[in-house]
């Protein structure tokens, strides 16, 4: 039984996999069928982590079940629950959430823009400080090199290194700065800089294209090793 | 009976004495056993609470045993023995020879502690004097980020000069963003074409400031469309991003005047997956076939496969996004790609919004500190290593304290 589970696992994903591959030939019906197999199943799936994750996981155990033992209490003249490992700073993520489920009544779903409002300004004020810190003052920490060296001798060596990876270092990020900067028009002097920042983001964008395409190789090989291997038993 | 006290004060100390130092009685007790490879304990242990921390952090540090610091030293590692509220020792850390420092980051605010560490041989345990008794600290404010904190302000009051500036009717300058030139002719395109516009987020939700950035775009955007009549469709991966995004459209058509044009069907969620969401955008771009994509937001491994889908059905394609990774992807297979910075740009760009203006043009402050600064940085450095100038060294030293984010 067992065994013939596992054989149908191994059909059913080849079917899959070659039923997506088949969009590369173009759209189609086993195009359309793998596709809404893996969205159906993957929000249901997701749906059903996060509900797990966050609603019991993180508010139920840590607030939720105190509060209704706390109000049962309450209520029935008991001993009130132990408050260890409580935190009920959560009610505050779960009222939120609630809100966002007013959009279902239109009367008062305005009432679901104040959870926005809330992630939009805390998004906007923490990566404020996170940019300054890690894109500002990193960077221009790491940009103070000298661009000359003391090793420096004869022929290629070391010194030649620092010096030349200095430079690039330098010259990058300060045109690159130049090119972010939109308070001057890109004309004369100062629009060559900006080109040479341009240069400079092409080179890296050239070199990391190269890097990531080798990596999605290894992704397709990831998958024709499952077809001609697991599933067809032609790669041992 | 000077001499009496005298015994008694002496009695009293070595009794103190080997209270306090573990470390000795070892030594005494196990001295004479030669198949023991006895080492000396680490000197000087300290126990600090950390500065600018919640209360939960105390360092240690210490000068490591003698035969640690000889060439064939024959110190294995050291232990370190935690006592909270007098109580019995704990082993809170095993660390490699030539260690000199340790931070406990489990500590309370409530409770008391004291260390001592053990110098380690092949089968000798060389304790160290406890640390005298020591509780955390809370702290407020931390003091180690008051540079990050005036760079912060500046740039901040930098875009409240320029908001009132721009309010009272100045005029603010900002470059030509070639991609944004173009929003309205794709969208012109694909009102003469007759089909619809479809704008990707990417697949973070509303807690990256990129996906923040396309939805502020798609507002400018979903303003033209209206005004123009256009279809727009908006499918999300996350069900906030969908919210917003219906929001923002909602907002648009209403500002434009054409409120009953709107509809909740613009934007829908599909899954939070991301191959699964890259499956089904996939299949609606060659099957609604849009005049023009806009790709705006957030993207990862997705980004080729949406973007040379667009291509491939012939859409005029505007992308832009933060990661760098995923820019020449951009690059490669759509018409206008917003380079990094030019997303969170655009949005002022294409409002022409005091309050956007502003924000940007205090962003340009901070880039203009930035080159001064690093300009002034090298060449210290530069003259620094070449004539060893010792001033010069100390501006760059204290330049890269400035700009430490410790």
């Amino acid at each position: 039984m067992e065994a013939a589970f596992e054989h149908f696992r191994l059909w059913l994903a080849a079917f899959l996999t070659l039923g997506i591959f088949s969009f590369l030939y173009k759209d189609n019906p086993w195009y359309k069928l793998s596709e809404a197999i893996f969205v159906g199943i993957s929000a249901g799936y997701w749906f059903v982590v996060l509900f797990w994750d966050n609603f019991f996981g993180k508010f139920w155990v840590g607030a939720g079940d105190y509060t209704m033992q706390w109000l049962a209490s309450v209520f029935t003249g008991g001993e009130s629950p132990s408050a260890e490992g409580v935190d009920l700073m959560l009610w505050i993520g779960a009222i939120l959430g609630f809100l966002m489920l007013l959009r279902l009544i239109p009367k008062i779903g305005w009432l679901s823009r104040w959870p926005l409002a809330f992630i939009v300004g805390a998004t906007a004020g923490l990566w404020l400080i996170n940019y300054i810190a890690s894109n500002v003052m990193v960077q221009v920490q790491a940009t103070m090199v000298p661009l000359f060296s003391t090793v420096f001798g004869a022929g290629f060596d070391a010194g030649s290194g620092v010096i030349i990876g200095g430079l690039v270092i330098f010259l990058g990020t300060f045109s690159g700065l130049v090119y972010f900067f939109f308070s001057k028009a890109h004309t004369g002097a100062f629009g060559t800089t900006a080109r040479v920042g341009v240069f400079f983001l092409m080179i890296t964008f050239g070199a990391s294209f190269g890097y990531t395409v080798m990596s999605r190789m290894s992704l397709l090989i990831g998958r024709i090793d499952y077809l001609l291997g697991d599933w067809l038993g032609m790669i041992k | 009976m000077k001499f009496q006290i005298f015994v008694t004060l002496l009695a009293l100390s070595l009794s103190v004495s080997a209270q306090d130092t573990p470390a000795d009685t070892n030594l005494i007790d196990t001295a004479s056993d030669t198949s023991l490879v006895i080492v000396a304990p680490v000197t000087s242990l300290i126990a600090i609470d950390h500065n600018y921390d919640k209360g939960e952090i105390i360092d240690l540090r210490w000068v490591p045993s003698i035969d640690d610091q000889l060439l064939d030293g024959k110190v294995l590692g050291y232990n370190v023995y935690r006592i909270v509220n007098n109580g019995e020792p704990d082993l809170i850390a095993e660390l490699p020879p030539s260690t000199t420092s340790f931070q406990d980051q489990d500590c309370h605010l409530d409770s008391v502690y004291s260390y001592y560490v053990a110098a380690l041989s092949e089968s000798f345990e060389a304790n160290s004097n406890r640390t005298a008794p020591i509780s955390t600290e809370r702290e407020w404010l931390n003091f180690d980020r008051k540079w990050l904190f005036l760079i912060a302000l500046i740039v901040g009051g930098s875009v409240i000069l320029f908001i009132t500036a721009a309010r009272r009717g100045t005029k603010l300058f900002v470059r030509k963003i070639a991609g944004l030139e173009a929003v309205d002719d794709a969208v012109g395109r694909a009102t003469e074409m007759g089909r619809p516009i479809l704008f990707i987020p990417g697949i973070r939700d509303m807690d990256d400031v990129q996906t923040l950035a396309g939805l502020t775009i798609l507002g400018r955007i979903s303003r033209v469309i209206a005004d123009y009549d256009t279809r727009i469709f908006m499918p999300t991966s996350r069900s906030l991003v969908m919210t917003a995004g219906r929001e923002t459209i909602k907002a648009a058509y209403t500002a434009a005047g054409r409120p009953d044009k709107y509809s909740d069907d613009m934007v829908t969620y599909y899954t939070d997956e991301q191959f699964g969401y890259v499956a089904a955008v996939d299949g609606v771009m060659v099957r609604e076939k849009p005049a023009t994509v806009f790709l705006l937001g957030a993207f990862f491994a997705e980004s080729l496969i949406l973007a040379e889908t667009g291509n491939y059905i012939g859409a005029i394609q505007i992308a832009g996004t933060a990661r760098p990774a995923q820019l020449p992807f951009f690059i490669a297979a759509c018409d206008f790609t917003l380079i990094g910075e030019e997303l969170f740009a655009a949005s002022a760009y294409l409002s022409g919004e005091p309050m956007q203006l502003g924000s940007l043009k205090g962003q340009d402050v901070g880039k203009a500190i930035a080159m001064v600064v690093i300009v002034a940085g090298v060449i210290a450095a530069t003259i620094g290593e070449a004539w060893d100038v010792p001033f010069m060294h100390d501006v760059v030293g204290w330049l890269s304290g400035v700009f430490s984010t410790r």
